[in-house]
């Protein structure tokens, strides 16, 4: 262990449900980092942290080390003419924005090309996890947008890697989890718009058909697409829900929004505030935001259609003391839609609502890692407050009906899938095990059979 | 867009607060002299603030140790952009009471980096300021200097003895109306405090300090508590009568 790790019992993930201990390091610069790598001890293996934004266990390792990135949080180039930004791995996209999304007088300027629901997560941590937003179908995955990335290996080398050198490292580092080594920098091409402000449309529609033929009247023109669905609702009223889509709107400026949250949950309550109820009146409110209209149209900065889950700084702890568990699926084209009435039925029986389900469907752009989550199909997230085994049990039949209908899980919000669903959801595994850097694992791979189970935990001693 | 932006040299620029300081100098525009021990971690930081929006970024290696060579530092941050806006001091380490109680060697080198070598540098730049008749100085002392305490009194009285120092230059410059803005903070979880429990109502992010900082500089206030609860806390550490305060652990 490395002689500088503390004892921290706050690292957790977002989903709060695993609580353990941790030994922590937090190396300050580049090489810190990599030296770290190289000191620790056979069979105590470690995994790199960001901000703590995955839900389940990607970046957990208890009783094990926790390599730090925040403290990796320098920029180290910009250029404006190409938008081809050089960063270190514990720099946020919150400070991306705020460096490089200075809009121009004429509204345009450079903008990140994906972005998930949170701005607060390193680049270390989009890349590993391979990122999507909710113009996935058109731009793909975050890793799409890597031009080239620096990689420390326990071995004590330093990589770079993109899709010309070190092409296979490259394709099992995006989307890797962490496993292959220590993200250092990353060189991204930005992206230039016409105007940082979004045009969005909200739409409400009746039942699933709907969002389907909603969705495929929007594939033209509309580069930001997403819905939310009612999950209580049942019947011919299943999956009705709020058809949102949007587009940049040329010559209207956007400021980049905060570094930090606005206003945030100071404590979390004993109880989960998310239950039966509360769950119930935000569905049946969400559905009438609209009032009357059905359709609602506006032009707005990007932050509250990009980052809805940033309004709230800290909303986890909503969740009470026992947290959350995210369920987030991809099943294929074909077949999908009954595979995702069959998911919302499931859920509509079980009783046990969710607050934010999205619905949105993914298009042809390739990921380019080797485990990346996106591929061809339609995909469904939400969450639920962990009550014990009725929640467990839940999840455990919405992965059957995702992984039977050729479908996969996220593993970024993943904290309960067998390995067996892993690996029939991601059939480049073999590939991808063959990169794993030896001193590297983390409470997600040994659970899904990547890693040597023996490894890490504190378990025994 | 280019309002240009003010001309600032940070002593100590590698420290935490001093780079969270510093990118909200960048996002302002602000032209930077970066000054620090360590010439890679000062290019790594330029190269940051650079992309951050700073204007221009110079950096000077230097040694805040070495008394004989601070005239020539003052110069040199003076150098790059023809004089300052604003000097802040950042430098200082946090020195371990144990180990330098009965140890007059690691006593004297907290009081010369904490003290002596800070105070120097001040009067060294109020001399340039007060020839220019404008600019700010500001210098990170700590609310341990408020009151001599036996957990913490070489650090205490080093940075109490800056304070002072303070008040009497900002007496001496308030004529040529230069400010000179005293900045105390609490506990804030950086490296210097890393091998104590950080974590608690108590502890504050070296990013909240710093805007509380460019708030107090832009103001020109005098003395700065960061965050404000230190002002309360202090009022009372110093209010505390003797019989009590020698039956208290502080």
């Amino acid at each position: 262990m490395p002689h500088s790790a503390r004892t921290s019992l706050s690292h957790t993930s977002w989903g709060n449900v695993i609580r353990a201990e941790h030994q922590v390091v937090s190396p300050d610069q580049p090489y810190a980092a990599a030296r770290v790598l190289t000191e620790i001890p056979a069979g105590r293996p470690a995994i790199a942290y960001g901000c703590g934004r995955s839900y389940g266990d990607v970046a957990l390792n208890p009783g094990g080390l926790l390599i730090e990135t925040r403290r990796l949080d320098c920029f180290i180039s910009f250029d404006a003419e190409k938008g081809l930004l050089t960063c270190e791995s514990g720099v946020t996209l919150a400070e991306i924005l705020r460096a490089t999304s200075v809009p121009a007088k004429d509204g345009s300027g450079w903008l990140l090309p994906v972005v998930p629901g949170t701005r607060f997560v390193t680049v270390g941590g989009a890349i590993a996890n391979d990122v999507h937003g909710k113009n996935a179908h058109v731009f793909g995955s975050f890793g799409c947008h890597v031009e080239s990335l620096d990689l420390a290996r326990s071995d004590g080398r330093i990589l770079t890697c993109s899709a010309q050198n070190n092409a296979e490292l490259f394709a099992a580092t995006v989307g890797g989890l962490g496993l292959t080594g220590l993200i250092l920098r990353a060189t991204l091409r930005l992206r230039r718009v016409e105007g940082l402000a979004l045009e969005t449309e909200e739409i409400r529609f009746a039942r699933l058909a709907d969002f389907f033929a909603l969705d495929a009247e929007s594939a033209v023109g509309w580069e930001y697409t997403a819905a939310w669905i009612d999950c209580l609702a049942r019947g011919n009223q299943l999956g009705r829900g709020i058809y949102l889509r949007a587009r940049h709107a040329p010559g209207v400026s956007a400021p980049p929004p905060s570094l930090g949250p606005r206003r945030s949950v100071p404590i979390a309550p004993p109880l989960s505030l998310v239950n039966g109820l509360s769950v119930r009146a935000f569905n049946a409110a969400y559905w009438r935001k609209l009032g009357t209209a059905e359709r609602v149209r506006r032009v707005v900065p990007y932050e509250g259609a990009f980052f809805p889950l940033d309004a709230l700084g800290g909303w986890n702890r909503l969740y009470g003391p026992k947290g959350f568990f995210q369920f987030q699926c991809v099943v294929p084209p074909e077949g999908a839609e009954a595979a995702t009435a069959e998911l919302l039925a499931a859920i509509a029986e079980a009783g046990q609502g969710s607050m934010l389900v999205v619905l949105k469907r993914f298009g042809h752009v390739v990921s380019p890692g080797l485990l990346s989550f996106p591929m061809p199909g339609i995909t469904l997230a939400l969450d639920f407050p962990n009550a014990g085994a009725d929640t467990v049990r839940l999840m455990t039949r919405l992965e059957a009906i995702a992984v039977a209908a050729g479908g996969r899980l996220y593993p970024a919000k993943d904290a309960l899938m067998t390995a067996e669903s892993f690996a029939r959801g991601y059939p480049r595994l073999d590939r991808f095990r063959g990169h794993m850097d030896p001193a590297l694992s983390s409470a997600f791979s040994r659970r899904v059979g990547l890693s040597d189970a023996s490894d890490g935990s504190g378990e025994g001693r | 867009m280019s309002t240009q932006g003010r001309r600032v040299a940070i002593f100590g620029a590698t420290s935490e607060i001093a780079v969270a300081f510093g990118r909200l100098c960048a996002e302002a525009h602000d032209r930077l002299v970066l000054v620090g021990r360590d010439p890679e971690a000062l290019e790594r930081l330029a190269a940051d603030l650079k992309v951050r929006g700073a204007d221009a970024v110079a950096i000077l290696p230097a040694d805040f140790n070495h008394i004989d060579g601070l005239s020539e530092m003052a110069q040199e941050s003076w150098a790059p952009f023809a004089g300052l806006d604003l000097a802040l001091v950042a430098y200082g380490t946090l020195p371990d009471q144990k180990a330098a109680t009965g140890n007059p060697a690691v006593a004297a080198a907290a009081l010369h980096i904490n003290f002596v070598s800070p105070a120097l540098l001040c009067d060294l730049l109020a001399a340039r300021f007060e020839a220019a008749k404008a600019g700010t100085l500001a210098v990170i002392t700590s609310v341990a200097g408020d009151r001599g305490r036996q957990s913490n009194y070489v650090y205490g009285a080093a940075k109490g003895g800056l304070q002072l120092y303070l008040e009497g230059l900002r007496h001496r410059l308030w004529a040529a109306g230069v400010r000179v803005v005293d900045i105390r903070p609490g506990f804030v979880a950086t490296r210097m405090t890393a091998h104590l429990p950080q974590g608690g109502p108590l502890w504050a992010t070296p990013e909240r300090v710093a805007a509380d900082m460019d708030k107090a500089i832009r103001r020109g206030s005098a003395v700065l508590y960061t965050p404000w609860f230190w002002r309360i806390i202090l009022l009372i550490v110093r209010a505390l009568p003797r019989p009590l305060f020698h039956r208290s652990k502080l």
